[in-house]
Formats: structure tokens, sequence, C-alpha cells
């Protein structure tokens, strides 16, 4: 039987504010334990939490860029229930009435495109951390995290394969990092994603019994979560049994889900709105200053970069990867007047240098100014395009400009017609063998010639011209 | 009756509290008698009444982006029953 896998996914992401959600602590990753802690985000009774403004911004940009609607009034609302990560014995978050509903993203796979819906954005506080004791049965609790914003988005489940999931996943994270509202950083939690998963056969409508999946945290391992678990969930059916609802945790170094362990009674969050923290209300007014403040998305950008600079889509996806190279390029293209050159430059050289280096743009010792000098040199035919890639070398290991190297080595282009005539007459003179197999027909060796010219020339002959001469000459022979 | 025993000892259970027969038998005469007194509420006519979830009629009350001094380590650490260098140390949940 052919089944179909329906996927939806539960994307949780740190926001960039400099304080927690409803307390001034830090947010800053990486402190000692503890230290970032206050009676508020350590549940201390009596205490009264109030809502980071920024927190709002942030969650509303990120629902507008998702095509969201936006609900006019939200609330938050307690989730209960004990773990040692939870002080208050409750999670602050938003149920009944969450910020922003309806909303999607276009995805493209296969070079097709078609659009993934979410349910729902809302806001809410993150937990804290706990380090399990390997020797001992003890586990360590760092309340630090405790009360750093997150917003949860919550997808359709219109996802068909582990692929799709992923591109999803990419442009959801592109999208964050593209608005500065997430560092988009994996490894330490930034953006962590759990996936729903069942399957059904080709023909049904209605879902099969999905399992859930945690602990996945890179692309890839989401990607591989989820391909094991459709296998696994197939060869149970295929085998007459049935698919049991649990949570199942990633296994990366297996590279197998395992049933989460311990787990008892179906989640029973008993959620109720928090009567410490008033209503949210989002006004027409705010809601446009939002708008204004938003960048130009990764989207968007793309579609520019090929119409109006003429290149082509796979480019302008690459030079769009990020905010940072989308600027850099954009700038070398505008100070060079040649994108196509600009672009080039930037796939090639540039980002072969900085992956390299492992380094990213903003580290780049090639100023866009600098780059956009050298196409220019090479346009005005002061240096040919070989030279041109000895030169950036020398750019990126000093930081020099072009015009600098070029002064320094002597590097400058022979395009005289009366010194390169001469070069070539004697390298005509000096292989009188290859000239009569040449003339007999022998095309092939025009290309040997050229390369005898730049030799001698120490590759600094302008390779057009010796074409032109070279031709001319060989004719009149 | 509205509710059962067996729904207080659920209940009971999601809470982590633990209660005698005599308590349970005596919470599930009370909780039915909360219930029964919430259902007079429902005889009133409500129609057009937005719901409501304060009892305060306050929107938008924010703070600024702006980080303050936290506790000092040993005062945040102070309640705790143990601890381990600068974390609190709880029996391990899973194995």
């Amino acid at each position: 039987m052919e089944y179909e896998p329906v996927i939806g996914l539960e994307v949780h992401a740190q926001l960039l504010t400099a304080s927690k959600i409803f307390c001034g602590c830090s947010t800053e990753f990486g402190a000692i334990p503890n230290s970032h802690t206050c009676p508020v985000c350590l549940g201390m009774p009596g205490v009264l939490p109030v809502l980071n403004k920024k927190v709002v911004e942030y969650a509303l940009k990120m629902a507008l860029a998702t095509h969201c609607t936006i609900n006019e009034t939200s609330n938050f609302a307690r989730k209960n229930y004990f773990y040692p990560d939870l002080p208050k014995g409750y999670q602050i978050s938003q149920y009944a009435q969450p910020l922003a509903e309806h909303g999607k993203v276009e995805i493209e796979v296969n070079g097709g495109k078609k659009v993934i819906g979410i349910t729902r954005i809302h806001m809410e506080e993150d937990a804290g951390k706990l380090i399990h004791d390997e020797y001992n049965p003890a586990s360590y609790v760092d309340l630090n995290r405790a009360g750093v914003p997150l917003i949860e988005i919550v997808s359709e489940p219109d996802i068909r394969s582990a692929e799709e999931a992923g591109a999803y996943l990419k442009r959801l994270h592109e999208i964050l990092v593209y608005m500065e509202i997430c560092d988009g950083n994996m490894e330490e939690g930034s953006f962590r994603c759990d996936a729903n998963i069942s399957l059904r056969p080709k023909w049904e409508t209605a879902f099969g019994t999905r399992t859930e999946l945690k602990n996945m945290n890179s692309f890839r391992n989401i990607q591989r979560a989820l391909e094991y678990e459709i296998k696994r969930q197939r060869y149970v059916l295929e085998n007459g049994g049935s698919v049991a609802q649990e949570t199942r945790l990633w296994d990366d170094a297996q590279g197998v889900t395992n049933p989460m362990r311990g787990k008892e009674e179906a989640h029973d969050y008993r959620y109720f709105p928090d009567p410490d923290l008033v209503s949210l209300t989002v006004d027409e007014l705010w809601l446009e200053e939002i708008k204004r403040s938003l960048p130009e998305l990764p989207l968007k950008k793309r579609e520019r970069f090929v119409r109006d600079y003429q290149i082509p889509a796979y480019d302008a996806g690459v030079l769009t990867s990020s905010r940072a190279l989308a600027d850099y390029f954009e700038a070398v293209a505008k100070l060079s007047g040649k994108p196509k050159a600009a672009s080039n430059w930037v796939m090639v050289d540039i980002l072969k240098f900085l992956n390299d280096d492992k380094r990213e743009i903003k580290d780049c010792p090639i100023l866009p100014e600098s780059l956009a000098q050298l196409i220019t040199l090479i346009d005005a035919g002061a240096i040919s395009g070989k030279m041109a890639k000895d030169v950036i070398v020398e750019m990126y290991e000093t930081g020099k400009s072009p015009k600098a190297i070029i002064e320094e080595k002597g590097m400058v282009q022979i395009a005289d017609e009366e010194t390169l005539k001469k070069v070539i007459s004697s390298v005509i003179g000096a292989n009188p063998q290859q000239l009569s197999q040449f003339l007999a027909g022998k095309d092939k060796l025009f290309g040997y010639f050229v390369g005898q010219v730049m030799k001698a020339t120490q590759g600094k002959a302008n390779p057009q011209l010796v074409n032109e001469l070279l031709k001319k000459m060989l004719a009149e022979t | 009756m509205k509710i059962t025993k067996e729904e207080v000892e659920y209940v009971a259970h999601l809470a982590r509290l633990e209660f005698t027969e005599t308590e349970k038998v005596r919470l599930t005469t009370q909780l039915n008698d909360i219930l029964m007194y919430m259902d007079k509420l429902n005889r009133v006519n409500t129609t057009g009444v937005e719901p409501m979830s304060h009892a305060i009629a306050l929107i938008n009350a924010f703070r600024q982006d702006v980080v303050w001094e936290s506790l000092d380590h040993e005062l945040s650490m102070a309640n705790a029953p143990e601890t381990k260098g600068q974390s609190f140390k709880v029996p391990k949940i899973i194995d």
C-alpha cells in the first residue's frame, strides 16, 4: 500500500531582546548559572510579571512576515505542569487568544512552489536548563533561561515529506534572521523544532495516529528523524500493527527515534487566563508602525535581484542567503555598475575565501569598494582577468586596494600594440615547426601561440589584443 | 453530582497532592457544592456580553526592554534545599 506522511511542525524561536519577557534580567547566553535571575523569573510568590514591549513588536514582525491575521486582543494563559526547570509550576504562554493566526509561507521543493499554512504564532516564556548528572541520581538547574522570550510558530499539517519540512524550516529561519529578531543559533537552542508526524493511505483524507518527535537540534537531524519515523511507521502499518500516540526522542548517534521513557498520563495542562497579565491590544496605528519597520524579505529580494540585476535565480538565491551577503553584493554591483561581474566575483572568489577560513561576510577583508574597483580596472583593460585572480588573493590576504597592489607588483597589463607585435613576431620566429603545421591547417595550434605570447609577457598581455594581433600576423605570414 | 471521586483523585495527582479516603470524600462534596453554586451563574442571561478574563479594565501594561540588575547569586539560591556549584540540585527526573 502507498502511504503518505502528514507532518506539522512547532518551531520555538528565541527573540533577540536584551531583557527577559516579564522581568529585567539579561537574556545573555553563557552566563554563570543562575546569575540572571530575580524574584519574578525564580517564581517567588507575590511578584508581578510585566510584559516586555519589544517582545510584542518582534512577534508582530514575524506574524506580518508570514501573512498572519493579527488578533486585536490577545491574552496570556498559564500552562500548568511540574518539572524542575519550571519554577512557578506553570509556564506563561498564550492559549485561547494567541497574538496571530492563519498565516502562510511559500517554499520551493523540486523546482515547484508550495504554500505551508501557519496555524498560529504566540508568545511565551522559556523554561530553565537542566543538566543531568551522569553518575548520580541528580540533575542541576540553571534558571538563566527561565523567562527568556520565545515565539512558537505552529504549522498546519500541510507538510508531506522530510524534504518539505527542511525547506519550510529554512524559510522560517531565514525570515527570522533577516529581520534580526532571532539569532537562529540552533546549537544554543535559539531555534528549536518539534514535529508531529503520521502516515495515512494515499487515498485517505482522515489523519492516522501521530507521534511527536523531539530532541532534533539541526536541520539535518530534523530531516533524518522524519525520514526514520516515516520508515518506522510504514513498517508498523504494513505489518498489521498500529502506531502508538507517543512522544519519541531522536537519538543522533544511533540514527533512530525512541519512545520517551517515564511518560505518564496524557498532558493535561489546565490552561486558564493569567490574572497577573492584562489583555494585550494591538491597534492599527501600532501595526502600521511595525509594517513600516519590516526590511525587504529574502524572497522579495531574490525576485528583485533576478529582475534588476539580470542574474540567474540560483545566483540570486545564494547571494540573498544572508542579509549581510546581499548588502555586500548590492554595494559591489552598484559601485561597479557591473552586477553580473559582481555576482561572479562574490559567488566564486569571495565565498570560497570565506568558506575556506570559516569566516562571515562581515569579517571579509575585501571591502565592497575594493572589489568594485577591481571590476572597474578589468573592465577598463588595465589588468586582465587572469591577473585579477592573483590580485584578489592579495587583496584578501592584505586588505589592500587593487590599485595599490597592481602598482606595487608592476602588474600593469600590456595593451600597447607595438610592444605586443614585437613579442608576437619573436614567438612566431622561434617556432617554425608549429608555424608550418598551423599553416598546413592545424588550427588548434593557434592556442599554442597565444600561450607562448602570454608566457613571454608573464601573463601581462591583454588577451583580447593578443588574439586579434596574432590572427592578423599569422594570416600575413 | 457533577464531580466523581475519581476526578478528584485525578486532579489531586496532577497537582501532586495526596489525600486520605476521608479527605477525598469531603473534597468531592465540597467541589460539587462549589460547582452547583456556579450553576446559578449560568442562569443569568449573558447575551451580548463579551467573555471577561480580568477583573480590572486595563490593557497594555508594558515595560521597556531594559536590563536591570539581577539578584545576588547567593540570594537567588538562598531558599534552595540543595545546591551544587552555582546550580540548584534536584532529584533526577529522567534516567
